[in-house]
């Protein structure tokens, strides 16, 4: 009996151990990438990264003020594309759907979130670029926006549906309408969780590269109009990680860098929205 | 605030209880046809998909009396007050056969639209329900701002009326601006009852107001209810008989989706005509 105990106990530690590790190989990849941008990325990351334009081949120097500003026009173009239809498209799903209309929705916004972003390059090149014979900012925002509407709608879905049904009933025993009863009180009432879901759907798009290599294409200027090829900080460090010269390996790693703490503080402005949705609402 | 005109809650008039005027004791709708009725529930059958939910019932509800639903769970009472300001079409697949008639008019005729119905006949909650982005005075007025009242005199004004007829003025007048979920229970309950007020329905529905909450703000509500049906048509679902007994001038007994007994609720708990009435009310079942 005694063994028995002594060997339960046993089992109960490496239990424990090896889900321990477990935990522990999840996070250390995430810190490893980490420290390993902070060594190779810091040094270049200095105020001319953010002010200058890149230099011509073999002038050391420059920045990649163009792509940073690029990537935000990109994500601004995305968010006119993925927020109405995602949030309306949640709305839908929540609010108005069918059970039958709204499992194929479902289905098809769960497979679509599957698709792999390269997937939306190709799409929005057939769709725009070859319409309009032109790479431009229009096409990259485009591919970007595409990715979002199902992510935006799935999670605005669930949030809606988070919001209690009694809220609904007290607005339309008000003899408040339909619509007006979904913007005023229910999108109301989830509105941070709405917002948590355009930001989750901005930071994933905006490290994806391979959508905007057929479509947003890249600049090594300034982009005067959104008709013409614009610059990206993911393809900024892609194009310099591939070249061989060493001052461009340091910006790319730069760029990396700065890429992953813009992520990284657009996931935690979330997690400060989430954790005042759920102490406020549920 | 303090300057705007204070328009006095209603007065408490002692309701008098109208068994006197109930000559007919047959076992369906027997008040006195000379009381104005708002309703007149006209052999309505009601059904969740296959489910039959109230048949047949037959009833008219007199105008600014309280009327009391009492039965055992799921006898339909809920269905049958939600029928009155069509909130059970919220439900998919309902459908409903026979005639509500309001003020004389069918509200499930085809022209007519629900959310016209539902902002002159209000509803107030099992569970007290106000919105959580919102304040005191900006849940008591929700309903008037949504449906375009712009006028911020008028608003001030009725916002302080309606806390008043909610019996709640005095005790939130200093914290408006506080939200509406940050009162007690019984407070939030006043406050859903000022919500309804402020739209000026003409008829309340209550789906078991007070089932949430303890006896002393339970007590609080009942005395609010008797006061409001000097302006209101009040229909209040309750499974509390005594709440029924203490709170209400008639009383219909609905068991399994039907109508046994309507009648003054004094007759109801006095001298049933139906046997199942009788059972039910000394507590042989349910």
């Amino acid at each position: 009996m005694k063994n028995n105990h002594l060997w339960r106990k046993t089992k109960s530690a490496l239990a424990s151990a090896a889900s321990f590790v477990c935990a522990l190989l999840v996070i250390a990849p995430l810190a490893l990438v980490f420290l390993h941008l902070l060594r190779s990325g810091a040094s270049a990351v200095n105020w001319s990264f953010f002010t200058e334009l890149p230099k011509p081949v073999g002038v050391a120097g420059g920045g990649m003020v163009n792509a940073i500003v690029g990537s935000l026009e990109l994500l601004g173009l995305a968010a006119l594309v993925g927020v109405p239809v995602g949030v309306l498209g949640g709305v839908y799903l929540a609010e108005y759907g069918t059970v039958r209309g709204n499992w194929l929705l479902r289905f098809v916004a769960d497979v679509l979130n599957g698709v792999p972003s390269i997937i939306w390059g190709v799409v929005v090149y057939g769709l725009v670029v070859l319409r309009f014979k032109s790479f431009s900012a229009y096409a990259g925002g485009l591919a970007l926006g595409f990715i979002m509407i199902p992510l935006i709608m799935r999670t605005t879905e669930e949030v809606l549906l988070l919001v209690p049904a009694g809220y609904r009933e007290a607005s339309l025993a008000l003899g408040i309408s339909r619509w007006k009863t979904i913007v005023h009180i229910v999108m109301k009432t989830a509105l941070k969780g709405i917002v948590t879901a355009i930001l989750l759907a901005l930071a994933r798009v905006a490290g994806e590269t391979a959508p905007l290599l057929f479509t947003a294409f890249g600049n090594r200027f300034w982009n005067h109009d959104l008709s013409e090829p614009i610059a990206a900080l993911p393809l900024q460090i892609f194009s310099y990680a591939i070249s061989p010269y060493d001052d461009w390996h340091r910006q790319a790693w730069a760029g990396a860098l700065v890429l992953v703490v813009m992520i990284f503080f657009v996931n935690i402005l979330v997690r400060f929205l989430t954790r005042e949705r759920v102490a406020r609402v549920l | 605030m303090e300057s705007a005109a204070i328009i006095d809650p209603p007065m408490i008039t002692p309701v008098s209880l109208p068994q006197q005027q109930v000559t007919s004791d047959s076992g369906s709708a027997d008040v006195a046809p000379e009381r104005p009725h708002a309703f007149a529930v006209e052999r309505l059958s009601i059904f969740y998909g296959e489910k039959k939910a109230i048949e047949d019932v037959t009833l008219t509800i007199p105008s600014k009396m309280i009327t009391a639903i009492i039965g055992p769970s799921g006898c339909g009472k809920s269905t049958l007050l939600r029928s009155l300001n069509r909130m059970h079409e919220l439900v998919p697949n309902t459908r409903i056969e026979g005639k509500v008639l309001f003020a004389g008019k069918d509200i499930y005729a085809p022209e007519v639209d629900p959310v016209v119905i539902r902002r002159r006949i209000g509803m107030v909650f099992q569970k007290s329900n106000p919105f959580p982005t919102m304040s005191i005075a900006e849940n008591v007025l929700v309903g008037l701002k949504l449906n375009g009242v712009r006028d911020r005199a008028f608003l001030r004004e009725r916002l302080e009326q309606s806390l008043r007829m909610a019996a709640l003025w005095d005790e939130v007048k200093d914290d408006l601006h506080k939200p509406g979920i940050s009162l007690s229970g019984g407070q939030q309950q006043r406050l859903c009852i000022a919500r309804a007020v402020a739209v000026e329905p003409e008829v309340l529905l209550m789906d078991e107001p007070a089932s949430a909450l303890d006896p002393i703000a339970t007590a609080k509500i009942e005395e609010l209810i008797h006061e409001l049906s000097s302006n209101y048509t009040v229909v209040i679902v309750t499974h509390n008989m005594q709440q029924a007994g203490r709170c209400s001038d008639y009383t219909a007994f609905l068991y399994l989706g039907r109508l046994i007994e309507f009648a003054s609720t004094t007759k109801i708990f006095t001298n049933p005509s139906e046997r199942q009435t009788e059972d039910y009310i000394t507590g042989r079942f349910g």
